[in-house]
């Protein structure tokens, strides 16, 4: 389709400002010579019903959760309850600035502080921030604070190594690496969790800590985690806990219960603010009583009757964003807990983990399944051997022309040809027996037909991107042509 | 396979070729047929050291990121620099023009303790 600037035709409005509105300065008159830009800003000109068809032919192309299944894997593309954006859209929460002194803001301290006590309750951790913007932030917090744990202690000179199961996510070494640590990696076993001989070899006085993604990115429960717990606790270390999953097991279990110190949270994915729409989200932070004076200032205090701002807390490793959050992610995460309540919350990992079992039960013959048991919210197909030149690529481009988002493809590295499928609870067992019958239709075709799996997607608006062109030679800018 | 049985290998595919004591690293085709287009290379710097096991190469193809690994210490005395504007040496000649990097080889013993083609061909073949 065309762009913008292709329907451009000089002189057309889809507004007419009125005269008397406009102000008779020139921006020369405010700012000097070298601020100002000499040519035209090259703004397309085009009419109201034009931009109007433009945009709604766009609206159109897009494909999002409210269309249909989304089953992108270790992204959570779940459906979020409308009435919460209401709530986050209420002139009150949303024309506060964020400076505002917090005596005129007591309404929004006091939220964030309950939240703080809400995502306690549902972690077992003692202290809460609710500052970084989505979970890898939240990661580097937690490293920062393991940082600070050690310096206080003097042992950061030798404690260089934060050590790294391979079915991690893959933003766990590099919040691991931008904190100033070596990332050590952990080998997985047979069954897809901790290899508990080779954590204990990796384990030494050089340990920092471990960050442990439960459940892993195999969709499989840490089944050992009190005693990896123990094994990185007796050797000095900290355990950092990647929450990102947390709607596997909301309600059931708490990573303050299981030896864990730190966590974080991924309120855009599992508490209700749509994900994958390039922010903002929101990472809160909770951790156990010994690293509480390292938090990021300011803090959520209580006080008497109202709510206030701590900022004395001289061993707090300062600030990690220059707001207190991405307040409406936190309006909404409230609002998700609040009307879900412990049962409903109960329910929501109960259906996730019930939605990702039937589907991978269900798929696992023709596709391949490498590490057999029971998954919690997802799991990983191996979708090698599927027919003549057949790569798992092609199975995915092939669901587009059925119109359904692919899932995770080629992660994790540890599965061949690695298709990473959840679900989510908020699919219904007919969507879910729909998604089967594409899955099992495309296997058919890769055995019987497998050019038409080569040449796909052939439905779409575009047919099959050259990917490698685009990542060696991008082109990122629209730029008028000669 | 390359059937240069001056070759060792490392088991996350990696090919080095030593000449007295200059060692050249590579990606063996069948890493290469697995990572798919290359897309970008990053290489160390001239003069870097690197203990065996260290991150020495950053590959990135259209699926995935991936470290090479340093299959023997050493110093770097040479880097493939042609991969930086043309990532797809590796796809199109693994074993030659798509080399890596060139190291001074620190410990011979290291690099006996790498595979032999023979034993490489059994490992892929698992």
């Amino acid at each position: 389709m065309e762009t913008i600037f292709d329907k451009s035709k000089s002189g057309r409005r889809s507004t007419y400002l009125n005269e008397d509105d406009l102000t008779s300065k020139k921006p020369s008159d405010e700012l000097d010579g070298d601020l100002l830009r000499g040519e035209k800003p090259g703004l397309p000109e085009i009419s109201q019903p034009e931009l109007m068809r433009h945009f709604v032919e766009l609206s159109k192309k897009n494909y999002g959760v409210d269309d249909g299944l989304y089953p992108l894997g270790s992204c959570t593309m779940k459906h979020n309850p409308k009435p919460n954006e209401d709530l986050a859209a209420t002139e009150e929460f949303q024309d506060h600035h964020p400076l505002a002194s917090p005596d005129l803001v007591q309404g929004n301290l006091r939220l964030m502080y309950e939240l703080g006590e809400l995502l306690k309750g549902v972690s077992g951790m003692d202290g809460i921030t609710l500052q970084p913007s989505a979970g890898a932030h939240g990661e580097l917090t937690g490293m920062l604070m393991i940082r600070k744990y050690h310096e206080v202690r003097d042992e950061l000179e030798r404690r260089t190594e934060i050590l790294l199961p391979d079915s991690s996510h893959g933003t766990n070494p590099a919040s691991a690496a931008v904190a100033g640590f070596d990332a050590v990696e952990i080998k997985s076993n047979d069954e897809g969790t901790v290899d508990i001989e080779g954590l204990k070899e990796a384990t030494s006085e050089k340990t920092a800590g471990i960050m442990l993604t439960v459940p892993n990115t195999l969709g499989i429960f840490e089944k050992d985690i009190l005693e990896v717990a123990e094994i990185v606790h007796d050797a000095g270390g900290l355990c950092y806990f990647d929450g990102a999953n947390l709607n596997a097991f909301l309600g059931r279990v708490r990573p303050g219960d299981l030896g864990m110190d730190i966590t974080h949270f991924n309120l855009h994915k599992t508490f209700s603010t749509p994900h994958g729409g390039g922010g903002p989200g929101a990472g809160p932070v909770g951790v156990k009583e010994k690293l509480l004076p390292y938090l990021p200032i300011p803090v959520v205090e209580k006080t008497g009757d109202g709510y206030s701002f701590d900022y004395d807390r001289p061993k707090s490793i300062g600030k990690v964003n220059s707001f207190p959050g991405a307040f409406g992610v936190l309006v909404k995460a409230y609002s998700y807990i609040l009307s879900l309540g412990d049962e409903g919350l109960k329910r929501v990992s109960d259906n996730a983990v019930l939605n990702a079992n039937y589907l991978k039960e269900k798929l696992k013959d023709p596709y391949k399944l490498d590490y057999e048991g029971v998954c919690k919210h997802e799991f990983v197909l191996n979708g090698s051997g599927m027919g003549e030149g057949i790569k798992t690529l092609d199975i995915a481009k092939r669901l587009l022309d059925y119109g359904y988002h692919p899932p995770t493809v080629y992660f994790p590295l540890i599965v061949k040809e690695a298709l990473m499928i959840e679900p989510t609870e908020t699919e219904t067992k007919e969507n879910l027996d729909e998604f089967t019958e594409t899955m099992l239709k495309i296997a058919a075709e890769a055995m019987e037909d497998p050019e038409l799996l080569h040449e796909a997607p052939t439905e779409t608006p575009v047919g099959r991107l050259d990917e490698t062109q685009a990542a060696r030679n991008p082109v990122l800018r629209w730029t008028e042509s000669e | 396979m390359a059937n240069n049985k001056d070759l060792k290998y490392t088991e996350d595919h990696d090919w080095v070729e030593k000449t007295g004591h200059r060692a050249k690293v590579g990606i063996t085709d069948y890493a290469q047929k697995e990572l798919g287009d290359i897309v970008f290379v990053e290489l160390p710097a001239e003069g870097e050291e690197f203990s065996k096991g260290e991150d020495l190469v950053v590959v990135e193809s259209v699926k995935s990121v991936s470290n090479v690994k340093a299959p023997v210490s050493g110093t770097v005395t040479e880097v493939n620099d042609r991969l930086e504007g043309e990532p797809e040496l590796i796809n199109e000649s693994p074993w030659k023009d798509g080399w890596l990097v060139e190291l001074d080889v620190e410990n011979e013993k290291e690099f006996e303790e790498l595979m032999s083609e023979d034993d490489y061909e059994e490992f892929s073949a698992e």
